[in-house]
This record gives C-alpha cells, sequence and structure tokens, in this order.
C-alpha cells in the first residue's frame, strides 16, 4: 500500500501521509462497528438472526468512505482516490470468492449425506423414491469421455503439430481461425450437431452413447489443438536443427525429439480438456439420452451420464423431492471431485515431467 | 620459404552462385507423417462445415410457410416464435456481462498490480477453480441456494426502488428470475474475463508503468495512465468472448430459469423470457418431427450469433496485435 514512500528529505516537500497501519486499523475498525451494529439490532429483535452478510457489506462500505474522507483531509485528494479505487479492487476479488465457497460448501454438506456404498454400487433400475445409486451415470461419464479422448486427441495432436511444424499459407490460417471459430461453439450445438447427422443418415429419434462421445469430441479437439499448439511452439529450434543437422528425417525429429519433449505439457493439457468436456450437460442430453439403467455399450441404447443424472434429478425430482434432491447434490459432489483430481493430476504432471528449461 | 609474408592478391569477390535450394529427400515416413497431419487439420475444417451444412438442411423444414402441423410453431411463423428466444438469449447475456466486467476487471487488476506478488499465483488458481465446476452445479446451486437467498432482495428491492422499470411488476415466489440466471452466468464467465484481462494487463510495459510512477503518480493513477490504455483492445475482447461464453450456456440457465416465451424488460418476476440454449434444452426432450427441426432451426440461429460475436473478439485482438507497442 505504501510502495511510493520515498524516504522523506525535507518536511515541507512532502504533504501529510496516513501511518502504515492506518488503513488496517480502520478496516478492522468498521468491521468492529458493523458487526455491532448488526449484533444489537439482532439482539434487539430487528432482525430474525444475525447477518453475517449483511454486516461484511455495511463493514467494507463504511470503510471505504472512511479511508477516503480521512486520506482527503490528511493526505491529498489523489492520494484518497488511491485508496478508494485499491479497496474496490480488492472487494472485487472478495465478491468472486463468496460465489465459489458458498457453492463448494454447499455440494459438499448436501452431497456428503448420500456419500454412501449404495450410491456407488447400484444404478436407478426400478428404484421409486429413496435410495439408488449412480454406477450407470459413472460407467456412462467414463465410456463417453473416454470414447471422445480417444477420437479427439489423435485428431487435436495431430493438427497442432501440422500448424506449428509443418503450415504455411492459407490453409493453416484457415484451420488456425477455424480451431478458434469451433473453441465458440455452443456445447448444445454440438449435440445438436451430431443429432442432425444422425437423424439424416440413420433416422430421428434415436440416442446412443457414441454420438454423444462425437458431440463431446467436437467441444474438446479445438481445446487440444490449441493447448498442444501452444507447447509444441515453446520446443526450442535448437532441438530440431540438432536432430536435422544429424541427418534425422524429419517425421522422426518430431516424433524423438519434439514430442518427447513437449509431452508432459501435452499431457496436462488433454487432462484439462478433459476435465473441461466432463462436465458438458447439454450436448449429451441431446445425443445420449436418458436412462435409469446400465449400459455399457455405447453403440446401442441410450446412456446415463453424470452431469444428465444430476440435471435430472432436479428436474424431475418425482414423488419423494428430497431423496432426489440428495442424489443430485451428492452426484454434483462426485463429478467435482473428479474434475478437481484430473486438475490436480494435470499440474503434478506439468510439475514431475517439465523439462529442464533455463530462463523463464 | 620466404619469410616476408605478403597478402595475398585479394581476388575480386566473385559473387557465389546461389545455392541451389537443398531439397530433403522425401521419405516415405516424412509423406505418410505430414500427410497425416494435414489430414487431421482438414478434418477439423470438415467437421465445421459439415457442422454449418447439417444444421442448416435439418432446420430446413422449420422455415416452411404452413406450419400448422408443426406442434412447436403452431401456425406461427418462425421468426414470431424466435424473436422472443433471441431477445432472451442477448439479454441475459448483456446483464452478465454487465455484472461480470467490472469485477472481473477488478480482479484482475487486483492480481496482476495489487495483490503481493507471493500470492498473486495462488490467488490467479483460486479463480481459475471456478472455471473447473461444471455448468450443472453452477445450475443446481443456482436453484437451490443462490435464487431463495436472493428472493427477500427481490422483494425489498421490488418495494423501495420498483419506480425504476426493470425492478417493477409482480415479484417472483422463488426468486427463479433472469436476474438470478444473470448472476449464475456472470459467475461463470467471470474466470475467464479475469484470465484474459490479467494476461493483458501483465503485458503492459514495465517502462510505461515505471515512468508513471516516478512522476509521482499514485498507484491507480498508473493504472489508469499506463495499464489501461495499453489493455483496452484486449479488455473489449474478453468481454466478446466472456459474452460467446454466456450466449451458448444452457443448463445453468434451464434450472435457474422459471421459462415463458415473452419480450420483457422485467428482471425480478417469473415469466421471464427464455434464452434459446435453455429453450432447446427443455423442449428437446418433448419434440417430434417437425417440431425438432425447428429447435435445430434456432440453434442454428445460435451458431450464427455467437460466431458473429466471437469473429468480432478475435478481430479486436489480430488488431491489437499489430499495432500495440508490446511487439
Amino acid at each position: 500500500m505504501t510502495v511510493l514512500t520515498a524516504p522523506a528529505p525535507a518536511a515541507v516537500l512532502t504533504s501529510g501521509k496516513l501511518p502504515k497501519w492506518a488503513p488496517w486499523a480502520l478496516l478492522a475498525g468498521s468491521f468492529l462497528v458493523a458487526f455491532a451494529v448488526f449484533g444489537v439490532a439482532a439482539i434487539g429483535g430487528d432482525l430474525a438472526d444475525f447477518n453475517i452478510a449483511g454486516a461484511a457489506v455495511v463493514g467494507i462500505l463504511l470503510y471505504m468512505v472512511l479511508v477516503t474522507v480521512i486520506s482527503s483531509i490528511a493526505e491529498s485528494r489523489r492520494k484518497a482516490v488511491d485508496r478508494l479505487m485499491t479497496a474496490l479492487v480488492a472487494t472485487a476479488f472478495l465478491i468472486a470468492l463468496l460465489p465459489l465457497i458458498s457453492l463448494l460448501w454447499t455440494v459438499v454438506a448436501n452431497g456428503i449425506q448420500r456419500f454412501d456404498a449404495e450410491f456407488f454400487s447400484f444404478s436407478m433400475r426400478n428404484v421409486v423414491g429413496e435410495g439408488g445409486g449412480i454406477v450407470h451415470a459413472i460407467w456412462g461419464t467414463i465410456l463417453i469421455t473416454l470414447t471422445a479422448a480417444v477420437i479427439s486427441v489423435p485428431i487435436g495432436l495431430m493438427t497442432s503439430i501440422y500448424l506449428v511444424e509443418y503450415g504455411r499459407g492459407r490453409i493453416a490460417k484457415a484451420i488456425t481461425f477455424f480451431v478458434d471459430v469451433m473453441t465458440g461453439i455452443p456445447s448444445i450445438v454440438a449435440g445438436l450437431f451430431i443429432y442432425a447427422v444422425f437423424a439424416l443418415v440413420i433416422g430421428p429419434g434415436i440416442s446412443m452413447g457414441i454420438m454423444g462421445a462425437l458431440a463431446l469430441a467436437v467441444l474438446m479437439t479445438p481445446v487440444v489443438v490449441r493447448g498442444s499448439e501452444e507447447l509444441l511452439r515453446i520446443v526450442p529450434n535448437e532441438l530440431r536443427e540438432a536432430a536435422y543437422a544429424l541427418g534425422v528425417p524429419k517425421w522422426l525429429t518430431i516424433l524423438k525429439v519434439v514430442l518427447p519433449t513437449s509431452i508432459a505439457g501435452i499431457m496436462t493439457s488433454v487432462m484439462l480438456s478433459i476435465s473441461r468436456v466432463i462436465g458438458e450437460t447439454a450436448p449429451l442430453l441431446l445425443t445420449a439420452g436418458f436412462t435409469m439403467s446400465l449400459n455399457t455399450n455405447i453403440f446401442s441404447g441410450q446412456m446415463m451420464t453424470l452431469p444428465v443424472f444430476a440435471y435430472g434429478q432436479y428436474m424431475n425430482q418425482g414423488t419423494t423431492p428430497d431423496a432426489a434432491l440428495d442424489r443430485a447434490w451428492a452426484s454434483a459432489l462426485t463429478l467435482i471431485l473428479i474434475v478437481m483430481v484430473l486438475n490436480l493430476l494435470a499440474r503434478l504432471i506439468a510439475k514431475w515431467f517439465a523439462p529442464k528449461t533455463s530462463g523463464r | 620459404m620466404s619469410t616476408t609474408e605478403q597478402a595475398p592478391p585479394v581476388a575480386p569477390p566473385v559473387p557465389p552462385a546461389p545455392p541451389a535450394p537443398i531439397k530433403a529427400k522425401q521419405r516415405p515416413g516424412d509423406r505418410v507423417f505430414s500427410g497425416s497431419a494435414l489430414g487431421a487439420g482438414i478434418i477439423i475444417l470438415i467437421v465445421l462445415a459439415a457442422v454449418a451444412t447439417f444444421l442448416i438442411i435439418q432446420s430446413l423444414p422449420a422455415f416452411q410457410l404452413d406450419t400448422s402441423d408443426n406442434h412447436i410453431l403452431k401456425g406461427e411463423s418462425f421468426w414470431t416464435y424466435v424473436w422472443p428466444l433471441v431477445f432472451g438469449t442477448v439479454w441475459v447475456s448483456l446483464i452478465a456481462l454487465l455484472i461480470a466486467a467490472p469485477i472481473a476487471i477488478g480482479i484482475a487488476l487486483f492480481i496482476s498490480h495489487y495483490a503481493p506478488r507471493r500470492l498473486a499465483a495462488v490467488l490467479g488458481y483460486i479463480i481459475d477453480l471456478l472455471a473447473a465446476v461444471p455448468s450443472v452445479v453452477f445450475g443446481l446451486w443456482g436453484g437451490l441456494v443462490l435464487a431463495p437467498l436472493l428472493q427477500p432482495i427481490y422483494v425489498w428491492l421490488n418495494d423501495n426502488a420498483g419506480w425504476i422499470p426493470f425492478f417493477g411488476g409482480q415479484v417472483s415466489p422463488t426468486g427463479k428470475t433472469i436476474f438470478t440466471a444473470a448472476i449464475v452466468l456472470a459467475v461463470m464467465v467471470i474466470p475467464i474475463m479475469t484470465a484474459i484481462c490479467r494476461e493483458v494487463f501483465l503485458q503492459t510495459p514495465k517502462l510505461h508503468e515505471e515512468a508513471a510512477l516516478a512522476l509521482g503518480a499514485t498507484r491507480w493513477e498508473m493504472v489508469q495512465m499506463a495499464v489501461l490504455p495499453f489493455a483496452r483492445g484486449g479488455m473489449v475482447s474478453a468481454a466478446m468472448l466472456a459474452l460467446g461464453r454466456a450466449l451458448g450456456e444452457t443448463m445453468a440457465v434451464t434450472m435457474v430459469l422459471s421459462p415463458s416465451a415473452v419480450v420483457s424488460f422485467l428482471l425480478l418476476t417469473s415469466t421471464n423470457p427464455t434464452p434459446i440454449p435453455a429453450n432447446i434444452a427443455l423442449a428437446f426432450p418433448e419434440a417430434h418431427d417437425t417440431g425438432v427441426n425447428t429447435l435445430i432451426a434456432t440453434g442454428l440461429i445460435l451458431f450464427v450469433v455467437t460466431f458473429a460475436v466471437n469473429a468480432l473478439a478475435r478481430w479486436i485482438v489480430a488488431r491489437r496485435a499489430e499495432f500495440s507497442g508490446a511487439n
């Protein structure tokens, strides 16, 4: 907060300056006051119960007013504006933290209630009311996501190799542009596209696992291309030149030099893209369908997935809404855990296998 | 051997004949590999072309003049059906963007220029966590936690600020309004906007910042004079990309909104305009025959709108890259 302080040479040349601790003391003070006021109101019966959020909001507003006024009196108007903006910027960050904390807290607190053995060993077949589990949804998610990865990783990786190692001219430019466009395809449009293709080729009203996998692959490929392209580009040219100088053909150079150097990063970006599509709901809703029983054949019959399961339990709560909502929360928790584990793995891989580079 | 060594007479420099460009020997491995790399790239182009073609083919039946046997259009023209949906899509995304933009820029500034250097990476990672949460979880949270939480605030807003046109009308008893959906969308796009803004802010030339500080600017004045003007293009394109994301988001909106097909600017009532993606997700399971084609046609319109927004964003980025001092 006081980076700009210069050792004061002569008192006359410096304007007034609040001591370093002043803003912090003000912050603590305004929070104390706000909480005291709200506490008194709660005891006095004006409020139903003690309102932490309200107290925090009032505390922050109080601090902003106080610090601006005090600073403009003791320092200068410019310093006051600076302090106000510092407070605003920090508040923006705190505001973003609120939904994250609230979301994680509610998902964990509500999801833990059905986080039992039955939940992970039964499907919803013949389950009415309470009980039931998500085995079918977990299998569906794993199979569909893996198939999507098997389709999109080779295509994405080869495309990025083309863009970095071979691509010149118009085709490369077109591919770069359209990969960008593809990143922006709304997920539900990807689902509609696959549905439209299968409706034309096979007939309308069909849904099966492979359609979901294809829809996810459409969404995943551009992410893989973007990620691995960036990583292939940072492989130093000296490595390639050294290989060429030894007479290694270009394709072997790419296979044996470029890819091994960047494999850690590429695996990371693949993991991140998987964790991105594993939570997709809309395309699967249109393509993979909706079922209560376990189906492990992606080429026939509808397939349940975790996000669609959570969505279905929320939208059609049936006769026992509490049980349905508990299942929805528990599957949301499962989904979040899977995504977090994938993210963590990705970061660990990046850390463990990162090639030693010099400089930044 | 002579002891006096004389420089050899300098021969007039003969310009060396330009060497014939050395062609690498074409090996079959090379051909196969480069061919398959090119093939992969072309597959992507084909897929995109296929997306457009199949969507167009499948949506043609929706544009028939006689729509009396279409169970979704029920005799109306397609455009009367789609107009409230387009309005809903744009309206909810714009509100979300209005909420998200200042917060995201604030967070990006906080991480890049205000937070202690050592904390910045951790803080950035925390914001990225928000991006990792699946949209269906946001939907659950928005519908079951946020909506009941906001409902009393809506009542209060309606009582005290009902004279503002947006807050008028009959307040929704569930809190499942377009405003709640916009807030959830804002939370979802904040990480995207923050990530891009942060990158752009960090690219501000250090010399500009130090020059401002050396002239006695406070930190905010430095940000105002050096960082924000430099980052203007980047911030605009970040906002556009976030808008593109918000336009296509389905689940969170579907689960938070109580939908109806109206054009209404009221934020707090229970008759809300429905965005296209939410409408598709809700109507698709029951749709059949030409009804499906109608929904696919709305999807096509969504595709065109997001494509336009994204292309505009890329164009702004590209323009900025050409003229910015950083390159």
